[in-house]
């Protein structure tokens, strides 16, 4: 099972660049054109078109990119001449790190909000409610301008910019943790809040549709207390198919995350593809592709390794409890 | 299926058709509602101006000006027309893709079907913000692209959901003896299935509709979709994020409509749903 969702992800993987790279070759502009400048001579531009293995059939030239890319050898980006896995080397930690501790967060609190919406339900879950559709609705990068506007600008409490203060360099002890901790607030509390109403939303439908079965009702006839049948009978079952929407809602995180990421300058794989794009700079995009659809890719495995620990049904084999999403 | 009368007695369903049509009447009207979006007289008297204010010349403000002494009124409803446009015809696009997958992978089960359901699953699980960027980075930047690139990466719960429905229905009596009467295959397709497939549809179009309009307005955010001067929601937020701190309105007016006009496709659709699935009633 676990290999053959491993097998599978690797292939979406692969799709994924090969898609990118024909895309990339389809696409008007000539790379080596565009590194020689606009006055170069026709022979030139064949020079540079030589050097970059252009002159070659796209398939040969995807084998030569894959082989490369494979074995690590990355290239340099076009726009800053720096080596792209040391770009990605450095991106992708601070990635993991706000999607992670966002994906925690927002779970924790969308649950205990779901939760109490259904068990308690009248005006408190109508209010709630409101205010989870209100949060799924919300762009995450003018949310993120608003908490600028106010935590920055208004009240002058919180960096808006970076990972880390400009003398960093010169803290020590707790000063780096609390400068770390200060900029990470604002990006982190963004992407939170906008998976907080889509998590609460689904949690509260997933408890109110097992609030009706048989077993919840044999659970209240034998006497349990109603906060034991909501958490160990309703919440846990509800559990599951939520687990499997934290999966398929990780590429949309993921999506969030680029743009939390080009807003507030945090220095992860989001705002290396989103420069890379606007700078054409074709080897820095198509490695950025690559790590986050192996970010993805990873986190679905996780997710779907979550599931079956928590449904026996699922790891014995039997029919997954895929919900339908609009992710 | 009936009741749909009963739709004017859920809140979520008056609020949300009555935010999407008011939007959809604002941009319709833009020309009649507000002055011109792009043209500014006399800059440096009209610039900043705060909201409720009326200008030296006795323009009305309704909800400031720009940089630039533009009105933000009328950059928001012209920019309605760019939003709302782009978002209807790109979730169209996915509706027409996905019921076409959906439908032919559920009623020629065979190969046809086993090889569509794989392509769908595959595009699922592609990150479709770096798929969208990328689209966006390679083509010059503009409506018509972003319209196309949404409508490609947006078709896949449609067809799912169309799928699971064309199996269900081919497999009704009704169906089966349309067949047996001798209808050829596509004709049963056309007349009997798919409509009766399509109101799930509905549903995933409303909230596709909001997941749209915020990714146009992403796009364009980022300089990769609609470009100024014409005004889109993205880039009129983008614009504001410069002057976030002496006119915080240029960037909270159009991230506001965006949110309420989000929010009503989403409470319309989550009502539409219930509607149609009795079970479901009272939640969302």
């Amino acid at each position: 099972m676990l290999v053959r969702r491993t097998l599978s992800g690797l292939a979406v993987v692969v799709g994924v660049v090969t898609l990118m790279f024909f895309l990339l070759r389809l696409a008007p502009g000539d790379p080596a054109r565009l590194l020689v400048g606009p006055a170069a001579t026709p022979e030139q531009v064949e020079a540079q078109r030589r050097a970059l293995g252009l002159d070659r059939p796209p398939a040969v030239q995807y084998a030569a990119w894959l082989g490369r890319f494979v074995q690590g050898d990355w290239g340099t980006s076009i726009a800053t001449g720096r080596p792209v896995r040391g770009m990605l080397a450095t991106a992708w930690p601070a990635t993991i790190r706000l999607v992670g501790l966002s994906l925690l967060l927002s779970y924790a609190l969308g649950i205990g909000l779901g939760a109490l919406q259904a068990t308690r339900g009248g005006r408190l879950d109508t209010a709630l409610s409101v205010v989870s559709v209100a949060l799924f609705a919300m762009p995450g990068y003018w949310l993120g301008l608003m908490l600028v506007m106010l935590f920055t600008y208004r009240l002058g409490v919180l960096p808006a910019f970076g990972a880390a203060g400009f003398d960093a360099d010169y803290l020590t002890g707790w000063d780096v943790v609390a400068d770390r901790l200060r900029h990470l607030a604002l990006p982190l509390a963004t992407l939170t809040l906008i998976g907080v109403g889509g998590t609460a939303r689904y949690v509260r439908g997933a408890m109110l549709d097992v609030a009706g079965a048989p077993f919840v009702a044999i659970a209240r006839a034998k006497g349990l207390s109603p906060a034991r049948v909501a958490l160990q009978h309703v919440l846990r079952n509800a559990l599951i198919p939520v687990l499997t929407l934290l999966g398929l809602s990780l590429p949309a995180l993921f999506s969030g995350a680029v743009f939390i990421e080009a807003i507030f300058a945090w220095p992860g794989v989001g705002r290396v593809l989103v420069e890379g794009v606007v700078a054409r700079d074709y080897p820095v995009v198509m490695a950025a592709t690559a790590v986050s659809a192996v970010l993805v890719v990873l986190g679905n495995l996780l997710a779907e390794a979550l599931v079956s620990w928590a449904d026996p049904r699922v790891r014995d084999g039997g029919g997954s409890a895929t919900p339908g999403t609009g992710a | 299926m009936g009741g749909w009368h009963r739709l004017w007695r859920d809140p979520r369903a008056v609020f949300g058709l009555a935010v999407l049509g008011l939007s959809v009447l604002a941009a319709l009207l833009a020309p009649y509602l507000a002055g011109d979006p792009i043209v500014q007289r006399d800059i440096v008297a009209t610039r900043f101006l705060p909201p409720l204010s009326s200008d030296l010349h006795g323009s009305f403000h309704l909800l400031g000006t720009d940089r630039f002494g533009r009105d933000v009124w009328a950059r928001l409803v012209y920019g309605a027309r760019v939003s709302l446009g782009v978002g209807v015809l790109a979730v169209s696009v996915s509706v027409v893709i996905g019921v076409l997958v959906g439908a032919v992978a559920g009623f020629w089960r065979g190969w046809p079907g086993v090889v569509l359901l794989g392509l769908t699953d595959f595009a699922l699980a592609l990150p479709r913000v770096v798929l969208l960027l990328l689209l966006a980075s390679l083509w010059q930047p503009s409506a018509g692209l972003v319209i196309v690139v949404l409508g490609l990466t947006g078709w896949m719960t449609i067809a799912r959901l169309v799928h699971g429905e064309v199996r269900a229905l081919s497999v009704r009596p009704y169906v089966e003896s349309a067949i047996g009467l001798g209808a050829p295959g596509l004709r049963v397709l056309l007349r009997h299935i798919i409509p009766n497939a399509l109101t799930p549809v509905i549903v995933a179009a409303a909230l596709g509709l909001g997941n749209a309009i915020m990714l146009e307005a992403g796009l364009s955010f980022l300089g990769l979709g609609v470009q100024p001067p014409t005004p889109s929601w993205g880039n009129l937020i983008a614009s504001g994020r410069d002057t976030l701190v002496n006119a915080p309105w240029v960037a909270a007016a159009p991230g506001v409509a965006l949110v309420l006009v989000v929010i009503g496709a989403t409470l319309l659709g989550d009502a539409v749903r219930d509607r149609l699935d009795p079970a479901l009633a009272g939640r969302g």
